[in-house]
């Protein structure tokens, strides 16, 4: 194995693998300071915050020799007795040097900077920096312009690192972004007329070190030390990126990417970025309402009471049919599926509609954003798969209900748009009885004899499969909306489970009984399992 | 930290001499303290008929106030390190793009629960532009818990009442000389930020 040697200490890396000064030295557990470098991105070496010293050791003699002078750690490879000090007087030295060279004309307004406290330059200062400022020079006055519909720009705040500009370049494939000028007036800008629009705006934010580039979604709306944070999964199409969310009380601010080398790598699309508005629309449906019978109008059912009401509506109703949403969560299909079949245990259970946008769309740098608008039809499927022989899609279930073969229906949804119209809707008015549980009022809402609240996908606990059958899980980050009981809630009491909603029993339970989930039945890294793994393995 | 710890040292009371054991001259001291406190200048007033005085208004801390600037407009950059500062959790800060080129940012809304505010001043420490102020304003009264909220106007107007009486603490204290943490006297020559 190759070893390294880190700060006099010695590490061993894996024969194949391709690692520079930086990643190598925090195998070691030292971090290498940077700005320009990025793992998904090219490298430039341009910042010169990660110069450190270098040298190779004789693998014969044991003689160590250095390279006179310093050099970038993003550029230089780590190999088999490569020499890497980070704690020199000299390393030390160079890196209070690109601090005070960066914040000559960096302005100090911290206080009103969004970056700040996630702010690279604050955090290296504090710790590789000088107190004193030795040069008096006014920074220039500051100039915020806009670069593109989501993006802003704050031009003095820039420390010229380009990744916003290479990002574009390699990874969107959209090269909105440029560097303007030389030397000291360099500036990113776009080019007149073309500003940076593309499904993969949002992630320059994520990538400026600094507080130039700032998301106008948030921009003022919280410090970001108020935030809390919860590993998620974006519910927003089948991909099923690793996510952040990150809220204060019970509000949520923003999202951005986690790093998940199997889904998402670092990045995640506008559409899923900006994809929480509708957790917090006033429109949302919040309370469980039935039709009072012979009228048009809903009585709002407190929550122990809709458990065994619903159960009993639906049980004198006759033959049940179940459209179980991919926006639910593996445990909360599980216990839909169980439930149907505890009321009727002949029960049609089908997968609910599936909503589709466009095509899916790939960029240069691997990220695709799929078309599937929805984060579980797979693990859905699998888990209807369990109680039923023959798969149903959704339109087999409007079959289903238009020839009359049900007399009774439970449809979920939690879609966050529109999904039905009224001609589709309308065969589902001469049922006995119909329990809709969405986020929003439907055509189908309309119609129901049930009208429960759903709850959105930061709100939910549980476990989503995405399209490449990896399944991650995740917990709710913030509580469904006053008054709402979310799914997995309703459903775990109405099969009669004691205490708190549990989704790691109800895993545990599903992968007792699938021997293609039952990789499940531990704790879940937090990259997820690839479950196609565990079904190669078993066939 | 345990009574086991190393870092304690305990030390035994010592045992009581004569003095203490006849009863009769501690006695005598105590009394002497009362009865000189008897006759002494009385410190407390007939509040509401006469006023208490404040010693120095640059350090009490009484009611808040949002200064303003020499246009007339809030000081306040809306940057929330009041709120930070602040351990009652009585600051509420909405932020929103300024309307004025100059400036970036400003508190669309301001409001402090004075009812919750424990007066300890963290937020007038912690402000980066002298924004927000404690007056000597001492007697805080409302007839409801909303009416104790203040919001922007509120804490404005309580600037304008005493700006007057206290003038900016800032201005004060540079005309005295004195550059407070972070902003030097206004003859001396800019060190540093922008801001």
């Amino acid at each position: 194995m190759p070893t390294v040697i880190v700060d006099g200490k010695e590490i061993e890396i894996g024969a194949q693998e391709r690692l520079n000064c930086i990643e190598a030295a925090r195998l070691a557990g030292v971090e290498i300071p940077h700005y320009c470098w990025h793992p998904g991105l090219s490298v430039v070496a341009s910042c010169r915050m990660c110069l450190v010293e270098t040298g190779s050791r004789d693998p014969a003699t044991g003689k160590v020799t250095m390279v006179p002078k310093l050099v970038p750690g993003c550029q230089t490879p780590a190999r088999d007795g490569t020499v890497i000090v980070t704690d020199s007087q000299l390393v030390k030295d160079s890196r209070a040097r690109v601090e005070e060279a960066l914040l000559i004309d960096h302005p100090i307004d911290c206080s009103i900077c969004d970056k700040a406290g996630e702010c690279l330059l604050q955090d290296y200062h504090f710790e590789h920096g000088q107190p004193e400022r030795r040069a008096d020079i006014n920074p220039f006055h500051s100039q915020r312009r806009d670069v593109g519909p989501t993006v802003t720009l704050f031009v003095d705040r820039c420390i010229m690192c380009t990744r916003c500009v290479r990002f574009t370049r390699e990874v969107s494939g959209t090269s909105e972004l440029m560097v303007a000028n030389r030397g000291a007036k360099e500036e990113i800008d776009v080019f007149p007329g073309f500003p940076l629009d593309n499904k993969l705006s949002g992630n320059v934010v994520d990538l400026c070190p600094v507080g130039a580039l700032g998301d106008k979604d948030f921009l003022y709306q919280q410090r970001v030390w108020f935030l809390k944070r919860e590993a998620n999964v974006c519910g927003g199409c089948s991909a099923g990126c690793s996510i952040v969310t990150e809220h204060n009380q019970d509000t949520v601010y923003r999202l951005k990417p986690r790093e998940n080398p199997h889904v998402n790598k670092w990045w995640i699309c506008d559409d899923g970025r900006y994809g929480w508005h509708h957790l917090h629309d006033p429109s949302r449906l919040l309370a469980a309402g039935r039709l009072v019978s012979s009228a048009a109008e809903r009585e709002t059912v407190e929550w122990p009471a809709v458990v065994t009401r619903i159960r009993d509506d639906l049980k004198s109703a006759g033959r049940l049919a179940v459209a179980v949403s991919p926006m639910l969560t593996l445990e909360e299909a599980w216990m839909l599926c169980a439930v149907a079949r505890s009321i009727d245990p002949r029960a049609y259970l089908a997968v609910g509609h599936v909503p589709t946008s466009g095509t899916d769309q790939s960029f240069p740098g691997g990220f695709t954003i799929r078309a599937e608008k929805c984060p579980n039809r797979i693990g859905v499927e699998a888990i209807v798969g369990l109680f039923e022989t023959d798969l149903h899609r959704w339109h087999n279930f409007l079959d289903h209900i238009r020839q009359g073969q049900a007399d009774a229906a439970w449809v979920t949804a939690a879609y966050p748009g529109s999904w039905i119209d009224d001609s589709t809707a309308e065969p589902f008015g001469k049922l006995r009885s119909l329990v809709v549980q969405d986020l929003f009022e439907s055509p189908l809402s309309r119609l129901a004899t049930w009208q429960l609240p759903a709850t959105g996908f930061a709100e939910r606990t549980g476990t989503w499969v995405n399209v490449a059958h990896r399944a991650q899980t995740f917990a709710a980050a913030v509580r469904a909306p006053a008054g709402v009981w979310p799914e997995g809630r309703l459903l775990w009491n109405m099969l009669g489970r004691r205490g708190l909603y549990d989704p790691a029993a109800v895993r545990r339970q599903i992968a007792e009984s699938a021997v293609s989930l039952a990789v499940l039945a531990g704790d879940v890294p937090p990259n997820g399992v690839d479950l196609r793994v565990n079904q190669i393995a078993s066939a | 930290m345990k009574p086991t710890d190393p870092a304690i040292t305990w030390l035994e009371e010592k045992p009581l001499g004569l003095a203490e054991r006849l009863y009769l001259p501690l006695f005598i001291q105590g009394l002497s303290t009362t009865s000189r406190h008897m006759v002494s200048r009385k410190v407390t007033v007939n509040y509401p008929e006469s006023r208490p005085v404040v010693g120095n208004p640059l350090i009490y801390r009484g009611v808040h106030r949002l200064n303003r600037d020499d246009a007339g407009r809030v000081k306040c950059v809306a940057c929330f390190l009041c709120a930070t500062a602040c351990p009652a959790h009585c600051i509420d800060i909405v932020a929103t793009e300024s309307p004025w080129p100059d400036r970036e940012k400003y508190p669309e809304s301001f409001s402090i629960d004075e009812l919750r505010c424990i007066f300890c001043g963290m937020c007038e420490e912690a402000c980066p532009v002298d924004a927000i102020e404690l007056t000597s304003l001492l007697d805080l009264t409302g007839k409801s818990r909303e009416e104790m909220i203040f919001d922007k106007e509120k804490l404005l107007s309580v600037y304008d009442m005493t700006k007057d009486a206290e003038p900016m603490k800032s201005k004060t204290l540079a005309a005295a000389g004195m550059a407070t943490f972070g902003h030097a006297p206004a003859d001396a020559a800019p060190a540093g930020g922008h801001h």
